[in-house]
């Protein structure tokens, strides 16, 4: 088990954002997590990245706990996030995101390589290197930031709405990086609203409501749950 | 030069900002552009300028420049405090992004502990000579800026602000009524650094502040080349990267908390550096140096200047300094401007912030940042 997350909690001051949610993932899976806004889908994600602390239960990573372990920490393990609202360097450009990205890391040849790779995948990135972050279009952000986090080379992707604000176009194309990403080896855990695509790229899944797990399973699964579908499809 | 300079016609004249834009941006362009060895001995003219500058032989042909109402080497030996200051805050303000509002605080760390371990009228009267006391002042005002830091930079923004901002007048009241600080009466006779002439005159002393104008010029460069080195390093990419966003760098495995309470203490280890020194050439300190006003006239400068560049920085703090003391002796209809040159000063500011809130020679990428900004304003959540 690559992630495993058990019974874990966290306040924003006096406000519960999750109850005691489980999950697990699983080397080489995709999970998607979804639910509503507000369902408490990014700060999960934040627990797990650990720019949040939580307030009980455990977070076990590659067989260590890392409950309490300080966020660039994680990230040394192999543990990256493409925030939510992409977060990007405004003032750097593409090249140094991307090199930023890379920051915990010493190995030129093997940084030198994934940046090909990235750049592999996002043409559009390679165009234009030289830009600065703050000046490339909402979807060439959002490019930029999974490109970023996938610099760190980490076991373990945390993909926070990559496809938020983004054309249909863009989105199957996203979707389908997605998928080479994993091909290529890289686990991926991905909250989405667009839980039609995520579902039906993802190996599992969770349903996350008001900080609580209700429903989890395969992508297919949940894919064909009448309540899934009525709550989070649209008329299907 | 071939140009020949007519009279602004109206449209031409509508233009100027623009226009004034565009001059700056092609000396920007000119300077990037040009080989190597011109920026080098362009570079080396402008240190050998200043270095030249406190010689009266030097400054008498310099017209308006030098300072009518107070000896101008006095005048630059302040001017060159106020920049070394100001490079030291723009590690703080301008690199890392933390809003510093009681910086002086940490000059006055440095000022005292020269005070209180060489001046003869101090309650310990250890009178250590300048020189061994200066590392001294500079590690109690880094160990001071940690202390400082440790409990306040996890926290977020505008609590580092009101924190500092109470640190500098603490310190400001402590030095006004603690019994050991001495208030007004103060420290003197405080030693100068070592040096003797051939003649056998020492070389620093109250009256000739050239020696120590130089001094500080040459530690200004000394920092200035650390401190760009520093930048170019990872050290300098995490900083930029916590405050273009602090969250993403976290999630990129920088560790913020550390390199904000290095900013911090970097930051204030200079204006340690910064206080020994004028401790030295005043001869004497007192509370009346420390007024909270000098902190926030240091951290508009760096602000004016551009911060995050550490040529805005120089400029910044170098100019600000200066024009206060250029109001010195200037009477207009019989006031005397001086009287009003903070009133200046916040006009200045208040339009330049205004027409270029990046500063005057604003970072290529503090520039993209306030768009960023800018637009999240307009956007909205
Ligand atoms: N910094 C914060 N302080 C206080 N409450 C917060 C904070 N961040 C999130 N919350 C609250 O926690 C709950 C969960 O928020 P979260 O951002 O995790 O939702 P989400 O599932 O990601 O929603 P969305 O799909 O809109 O991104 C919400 O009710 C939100 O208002
Ligand atoms: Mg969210």
């Amino acid at each position: 088990m690559l992630l495993e997350i058990d019974d874990v909690s966290l306040l924003y001051g006096r406000i519960q954002a999750l109850h005691g949610i489980s999950l697990t993932v699983e080397e080489g899976e995709i999970v998607a997590l979804i639910g509503a806004n507000g369902a408490g889908k990014s700060t999960t994600m934040r627990a797990i990245s650990g720019i949040r602390p939580v307030a009980s239960g455990r977070i076990r990573f590659d067989g260590e706990d890392i409950t309490k372990l300080r966020a660039d920490l994680r990230v040394r393990r192999g543990l990256c996030q493409a925030p939510e609202g992409r977060g990007i360097f405004p003032g750097m450009t593409v090249l140094e995101n991307l090199d930023m990205g890379a920051y915990t890391r010493r190995d030129r040849a093997g940084i030198a390589q994934d940046l090909d790779r990235v750049l592999g995948l996002f043409p559009r990135l390679a165009e234009r290197r030289k830009q600065q972050g703050g000046t490339l279009s909402g979807g060439e952000q959002q490019m930029l930031a999974v490109g970023r986090a996938l610099m760190s080379r980490p076991k373990l992707l945390l993909l926070d709405e990559p496809s938020m604000g983004l054309a249909p176009m863009l989105i199957q194309q996203i979707f389908t990086i997605i998928t080479e990403i994993n091909e290529q080896g890289t686990t991926i855990l991905l909250v989405e609203q667009n839980a039609q695509q995520a579902l039906a790229r993802a190996h599992r899944a969770y349903v996350l409501e008001t900080g609580r797990i209700v429903k989890s399973g395969t992508g297919e699964e949940l894919l064909h749950d009448p309540s899934v579908k009525d709550a989070y499809l649209g008329v299907a | 030069m071939t140009t020949t300079v007519n009279p602004p016609s109206p449209e031409q004249r509508e233009g100027l900002r623009d226009r004034l834009r565009h001059g700056r941006e092609a000396v920007a362009q000119r300077w990037h552009h040009a080989p190597r060895w011109v920026r080098w001995v362009l570079l080396a003219a402008v240190i050998v300028f200043f270095y030249a500058l406190p010689n009266k032989e030097f400054y008498q042909y310099l017209g308006p420049i030098p300072t009518p109402g107070a000896n101008f080497t006095q005048v630059l030996f302040t001017v060159s405090i106020y920049v070394l200051m100001a490079v030291g805050l723009n590690i703080v303000v301008g690199f890392a992004g933390l809003l510093d509002l009681g910086y002086f605080g940490f000059f006055a760390v440095g000022a005292y502990t020269v005070a209180v371990l060489t001046s003869p009228s101090s309650d310990i009267k250890t009178l250590w000579p300048w020189l061994l006391v200066v590392p001294i002042a500079i590690a109690l005002t880094m160990v001071s800026g940690v202390m400082l830091g440790t409990p306040t930079l996890r926290l977020r923004g505008d609590y580092l602000a009101l924190v500092t901002l109470g640190f500098a007048e603490m310190i400001r009241i402590a030095a006004v009524s603690s019994p050991f600080l001495k208030g007004q009466r103060g420290f003197n006779q405080i030693p100068h650094p070592p040096g003797q002439y051939t003649d056998g005159k020492p070389i620093f002393g109250v009256l000739d502040a050239r020696p120590y104008y130089w001094l500080v010029l040459t530690l200004i460069i000394v920092v200035v080349i650390g401190v760009r080195n520093l930048t170019h390093s990872r050290v300098g990419r995490a900083w930029i990267s916590i405050r273009e966003d602090e969250d993403a760098a976290q999630l990129m495995g920088v560790p913020t908390f550390k390199f904000k309470l290095w900013a911090f203490a970097a930051g204030a280890a200079i204006a340690g550096l910064a206080g020994a020194l004028f401790a030295g050439k005043q001869n004497f300190v007192n509370s009346q140096n420390f007024e909270l006003l000098n902190s926030i006239i240091i951290l508009a400068a760096v602000i004016f200047g551009g911060s995050g560049n550490i040529v805005g920085a120089i400029v910044g703090g170098g100019l600000v300094a200066y024009m206060i003391e250029r109001f010195r002796g200037i009477e207009l209809f019989g006031v005397e401007l001086y009287e009003y040159r903070f009133l200046f000063f916040g006009l200045v500011l208040v339009v330049m912030m205004i027409f270029r809130p990046q500063g005057l020679i604003p970072n290529r990428r503090r520039a993209a940042e306030f768009k960023d900004r800018r637009k999240e304003v307009t956007v909205g959540e």
